[in-house]
């Protein structure tokens, strides 16, 4: 009787977290890949909005004179990730410090989401489900869009073109492709050209496709592990009756432990954005730069 | 967690916000930044320049008090000179008058003195002739005897 009455408290937590980590999807095609992520879109269009809106309206109204406390910060940041840039990026290119900026803020506006408590908007969004009359198992919503693998590649792949973009820019096309079979290894002969040439290109491949990789994973990594562990923390009562004197111990133990994730995740969050930017701008640099 | 069709609208909503971001919001942004900064350095420059300037009238007003004080000692000591020259001459002046008058009353008094003389003379004379007319009426003709008689009143 009461393995099996644990057994059904496991079933109920295993899907609640696999309920938590479903998408809200829509198939727009035949194969797996031609699905939309509609809870990521969302999110990701309202967090577009906030950081345009933010910051299009104080560069807007930015004067020249006595700043408010607002335009300070905006300033601050804009001034920091310029100076980033211009410490690290010598290339022609106009766009890179935007582009940096919109990296850091848009990323960080999308971690953002996930301080917002876990269960809040899912419950919100299961009872316009029931309200509607259908049934909230079946109203998926996970509001983080880094969290979801789409975004942060998605990203990585733009700075990817970008990075290819730039390099050819910079170099012209013969130089460019042409690095590919002449670096990282010189050599000063022809034959020795011509021998390290496969080496060179094979080492350069790798390269540029173990980058958007990586650097989708990281960002994907921290704020998917981030979003479980909140879920992990809020099954420590889940389900549970006020009537049990456990349910009051574990719900101090859960307060405590949420309070504490979220006053570190303020830190991973802000530092997740930082890295993605960085790394981008370092990417960005190495293509703007002869070998 | 499979990657699917999101990721190609993610990446196309990212380039779209860095397009807006790139021509509607960094420039704006650095433009008043810059624009700020040179406001600052002009501002700064200004009151360096000022300062100077403040330096150089304190200066130059320190100067101007230190000759005006000068040039009123210099007339000062002038005018003492001068009223005493005027004393001096006044003096001198005064001196010189005094003599003169003097000199004058003494001429004067030698000039009474002497027709005094002269008068006491013709009197003592027309006395003594008076007298001697008296004792020699009939014997001494005036007329006769003028040349003696003159004589006789110089003698006196």
């Amino acid at each position: 009787m009461a393995t099996a009455e644990e057994s059904a408290a496991a079933v109920d937590m295993t899907g609640y977290i696999q309920h938590h980590l479903h998408h809200w999807q829509v198939s727009v095609g035949d194969s797996a890949f031609m699905t939309l992520n509609i809870d990521t879109l969302i999110f990701t269009v309202f967090c577009c909005a906030a950081f345009l809106g933010l910051f299009v309206f104080f560069a807007r109204r930015a004067t020249a004179g006595v700043p408010g406390k607002l335009q300070s910060v905006v300033e601050a940041v804009v001034l920091f990730v310029d100076g980033l840039v211009k410490e690290t990026f010598h290339g022609k290119s106009k766009a890179i410090a935007p582009m940096s900026l919109t990296l850091f803020g848009l990323i960080f506006f999308m971690n953002f989401l996930d301080l917002i408590p876990v269960d809040f908007l899912p419950w919100a969004w299961g009872g316009a489900h029931s309200l509607a009359g259908h049934d909230p198992a079946h109203a998926y919503l996970r509001i983080v869009p880094t969290a979801d693998l789409n975004t942060p590649l998605g990203m990585a792949l733009a700075v990817f073109f970008m990075v290819q973009y730039v390099g050819l820019r910079e170099k012209g096309v013969g130089k460019f492709f042409g690095e590919f079979f002449t670096a990282p290894f010189h050599a000063h002969g022809a034959l020795g050209k011509v021998l390290l040439s496969p080496a060179n290109l094979l080492l350069r491949l790798i390269e540029e496709a173990v980058r958007p990789v990586s650097l989708s994973l990281r960002l994907f990594g921290n704020m998917y592990a981030g979003e479980l562990i909140f879920i992990l923390i809020a099954v420590m009562t889940l389900g549970a009756s006020l009537a049990h004197g456990s349910t009051w111990a574990l719900g101090v133990g859960q307060f405590i432990a949420d309070f504490g994730w979220t006053a570190f995740h303020i830190l991973i969050i802000t530092l997740q954005a930082f890295i993605f930017m960085v790394l981008s701008i370092v990417y960005l640099s190495m293509a703007a730069e002869s070998h | 967690m499979n990657p699917n069709l999101t990721l190609v609208v993610q990446g196309l909503a990212f380039f779209a916000v860095v397009w807006l971001v790139m021509k509607f919001g960094w420039p704006h942004i650095i433009a008043a930044i810059e624009e700020r900064q040179n406001r600052i350095a002009e501002g700064l420059s200004q009151a360096d320049k000022a300062r100077k300037e403040l330096a150089d009238a304190d200066a130059r007003v320190a100067e101007e008090i230190k000759k005006a004080r000068a040039e009123a000692t210099s007339i000062v000591d002038k005018a003492q000179q001068q009223a005493a020259q005027i004393v001096d001459k006044a003096r001198q002046d005064a001196i010189v008058e005094a003599t003169k008058q003097k000199a004058i009353a003494a001429a004067d008094i030698e000039a009474q003195a002497h027709k005094a003389r002269e008068e006491l003379r013709g009197k003592v004379a027309a006395l003594a002739v008076a007298g001697a007319e008296k004792i020699l009426r009939r014997e001494i003709d005036a007329n006769a005897h003028k040349t003696l008689l003159d004589q006789l009143v110089t003698e006196i």
